[in-house]
C-alpha cells in the first residue's frame, strides 16, 4: 500500500526558494498566446504540482477500486488510501477527530449540506441566519433557499468603504432569534481577511453557530479549527494546490451527529429495509454515494506538499508580494484598487477609468497574463462599489515580483489602446 | 500585443469613447433590456418603429468596450432600416462573429459592421458584440422581459 512517496523536490531553508517551486508546476512553463503564462487567478483555482498531479494517476494505474465495499486487495488499498487523505486533512486544519472531516465536491456543496441537513432539522419561520455584504454567491444562495422554505430571515453584515466588516453592526445583528452565522474568512473579491476569532467569540457569547467560508483563507493562511473554535469550516481542493470536484465541511462531531443525512443512498447506511433503514456513522453518513476517491487522494497529496512548503512560510512569503503588488498597482494613475482593508491576503481587485475590466482581461491575455474579470460571484459587492465589475490579480506562492512587474506593464498597455 | 488591432479596431475604440445614439427616447414603440451576466454588460435598446421602419433607435446601457461600440455600431446602422432588413442584418452579423466569412463578403454585407471581424478570434468576447443584437430580436419580437447571452 504505497502511495506516489515521489521525493518532494521542495526543501526551503529560511525563505522561499520560488524558482525550485516553479519546477514543480509544469504547467507555469506553458506559452500564452506566445508568451510566458503569467498566471495571476489563483482565487479561481491553483495550478497543480507534479507530486498532486501523480499521486491522481498513480491512483489511477495501480490502486483503482471503489471503496468500502470490497474484499478484493485494490478495494482495500484504495479505501485506506482515501482515509488517509482524510487523516491528512484532520491533522492539517487540527480537527479533533477523522470523523469530522465529511469530503464533498468543494465549498458550494459543503455550505449547500449544511444549510440543508442542519437547517432542515433546526432552522424554523422567524430565525435569523446572519451572512456578511461579501460573500461569494455560494454563501448567499444557499441560505436564501433555505429561507424561502422555512420563512427564516437573512440578514446581512453592512462593509465600510474600505471592504472591512462594520463590526458595531454585527453585534447589534445578534440576538435570540439567530441561529447561524455564516461568513467568509478571507474574501476572493476584495481580499479582506475578516476577524473571524472576533465574529466566533460574539456569537458564541449567545450560544450562536458560527460556519466559516475557508476557499481562500485555507491556502494562504494556517487555518486551526480548535482554535478558532468555529463549528463548520468549508473548503475547496482545487484552490490548494489538489483537484477539482472534492472539498471538505468540517463540522464539530456532537453538531454533525445531531444533523439528519444530506443525500440518501449507498454507503451512508447502517441497515436498509423498506420499513426502516438506519444511518452509517460520521463520516460516511453524509457521504452516500461513490466519491470522487481520486480527488480525495489528491488532495492529501496537496496537503503534503503545502506542509512540505510550510504554511508559515506560504503565508510570510505571498505577504511580501501582495504588498509589492498593492505599491506598484497604486503607483499606476487611473488604477484604483477596490478594497482597501488594513488586513488583506491572496486578492487584489482594481478599476481603470475608461476601461472596462473585459476589455483589460482580454489584452493582458494577448500578453500571456491571466487575471480574473467579471463580478466574482460577489455581485452584491459589485453593487456596493457601484462598478459593473472589477479585475482581479490573486497570488500564490509560485508567482514572483517579475510576475507583478509583467502586469503593471501590461496594464500600461492597455491604458496605451484606451488613451 | 499582436491581436489587439485585429480586435480593437479604431472605429470599435472611436464608438466606445464617444457611443452614438447613447440616449433615451421618449415614448418608444418598444424597449428591451438585455444582460449578460458574465461579465456585467447590461443595456437597455429603444425604438420608435413606423409601418416597419425603424426611424429611431438608441440605447443606454454599462459595458465592456466591444459590447458598447456595437451597440453605438448597430443602432447607427439600422436607422431607417426595415424590421425585415434588421433581421437579415441580425443574421449576417451573428455569422461574422462566429465563423468564417471571407473579407469581401464580409464587407460587401455588413458595412461597417465588419470590423466586429476579430471577435471570432475571441470566443469569450462573441456575447459582448452579440449582446445589442439579441437584445434588438427580442425588442422586436416583443418580449418585455430581461434578455440574456447565457
Ligand atoms: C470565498 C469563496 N467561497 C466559495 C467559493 C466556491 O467554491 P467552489 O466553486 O469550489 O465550490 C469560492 C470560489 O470561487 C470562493 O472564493
Amino acid at each position: 500500500m504505497i502511495v506516489a512517496e515521489k521525493i518532494m523536490p521542495v526543501n526551503v531553508s529560511s525563505t522561499l526558494d520560488v524558482e525550485r517551486i516553479r519546477q514543480d508546476f509544469p504547467i507555469l512553463r506553458e506559452r500564452i498566446h506566445g508568451k510566458p503564462l503569467v498566471y495571476l487567478d489563483n482565487a479561481a483555482t491553483t495550478q497543480k504540482p507534479l507530486f498532486v498531479i501523480d499521486a491522481v494517476h498513480h491512483y489511477y494505474r495501480a490502486q483503482n477500486a471503489n471503496i468500502h465495499r470490497g474484499t478484493h486487495y485494490l478495494s482495500q488499498v484504495a479505501t485506506f488510501e482515501y482515509e488517509k487523505a482524510r487523516g491528512k486533512i484532520r491533522q492539517f486544519i487540527n480537527a479533533k477527530d477523522n470523523k469530522e472531516i465529511i469530503f464533498v465536491r468543494g465549498t458550494t456543496e459543503a455550505i449547500n449540506l449544511v444549510s440543508s441537513a442542519y437547517g432542515r432539522k433546526f432552522i424554523c419561520a422567524g430565525d435569523e441566519i446572519i451572512i456578511s455584504a461579501m460573500e461569494h454567491h455560494s454563501n448567499i444562495v444557499p441560505w436564501q433557499i433555505l429561507c424561502e422554505q422555512t420563512g427564516a430571515v437573512l440578514r446581512v453584515v453592512p462593509m465600510h468603504q474600505s471592504g472591512e466588516l462594520i463590526m458595531e453592526e454585527y453585534v447589534k445583528l445578534l440576538n435570540e432569534k439567530t441561529k447561524l452565522v455564516s461568513v467568509v474568512h478571507i474574501s476572493n473579491a476584495l481580499g479582506t481577511v475578516n476577524p473571524v476569532k472576533e465574529i466566533i467569540r460574539l456569537a458564541h457569547e449567545r450560544n450562536i453557530l458560527v460556519m466559516l467560508d475557508a476557499a481562500q483563507s485555507i491556502p494562504h493562511a494556517p487555518v486551526d479549527v480548535r482554535d478558532l473554535d468555529c463549528d463548520f469550516l468549508v473548503f475547496s481542493g482545487h484552490k490548494m494546490y489538489g483537484p477539482t470536484g472534492v472539498g471538505v465541511l468540517y463540522g464539530k462531531q456532537q453538531l454533525l451527529e445531531s444533523m439528519p443525512p444530506y443525500h440518501g443512498g449507498g454507503d451512508m447506511i447502517r441497515t436498509v429495509s423498506f420499513e426502516k433503514t438506519t444511518y452509517a456513522e460520521l463520516p460516511n453518513k453524509f457521504e452516500a454515494g461513490t466519491p470522487n476517491i481520486a480527488g480525495g487522494i489528491g488532495l492529501g497529496a496537496a496537503v503534503d506538499y503545502i506542509n512540505r512548503i510550510g504554511i508559515h512560510k506560504i503565508a510570510e512569503y505571498e505577504a511580501e508580494l501582495m504588498a509589492y503588488a498593492t505599491e506598484q498597482l497604486s503607483a499606476i494613475n487611473k488604477l484604483k484598487i477596490i478594497g482597501t482593508a488594513k488586513e488583506k491576503a491572496g486578492a487584489i481587485s482594481f478599476v481603470m477609468e475608461n476601461v472596462h475590466p473585459h476589455d483589460t482581461g482580454t489584452l493582458l491575455d494577448l500578453e500571456g497574463i491571466a487575471i480574473r474579470t467579471g463580478h466574482h460571484c460577489a455581485q452584491p459587492v459589485m453593487q456596493f462599489y457601484g462598478v459593473p465589475a472589477t479585475s482581479r490579480a490573486s497570488l500564490s506562492f509560485y508567482n514572483t515580483k517579475e510576475d507583478i512587474d509583467a502586469l503593471v506593464k501590461g496594464l500600461h498597455k492597455v491604458m496605451e489602446v484606451f488613451k | 500585443m499582436s491581436n489587439t488591432n485585429e480586435l480593437y479596431q479604431e472605429i470599435i475604440l472611436d464608438h466606445n469613447k464617444n457611443p452614438r445614439n447613447y440616449h433615451k427616447i421618449e415614448n418608444p414603440t418598444c424597449s428591451q433590456e438585455g444582460f449578460n451576466p458574465l461579465c456585467g454588460d447590461h443595456l437597455h435598446l429603444y425604438l420608435k418603429l413606423e409601418d416597419g421602419i425603424i426611424r429611431d433607435i438608441s440605447f443606454e446601457g454599462n459595458g465592456c468596450a466591444i459590447s458598447k461600440s456595437s451597440a453605438s455600431l448597430m443602432t447607427s446602422v439600422l436607422k431607417g432600416k426595415t424590421v425585415n432588413e434588421a433581421d437579415e442584418l441580425f443574421e449576417k452579423f451573428h455569422k461574422l462573429v462566429t465563423s468564417s466569412m471571407d473579407e469581401e463578403q464580409q464587407i460587401e454585407e455588413l458595412g461597417k459592421l465588419a470590423v466586429f471581424s476579430g471577435v471570432r478570434e475571441f470566443p469569450a468576447r462573441v456575447k459582448c458584440a452579440s449582446l445589442a443584437w439579441h437584445t434588438l430580436r427580442a425588442a422586436l419580437d416583443n418580449k418585455d422581459k430581461i434578455v440574456t447571452t447565457e
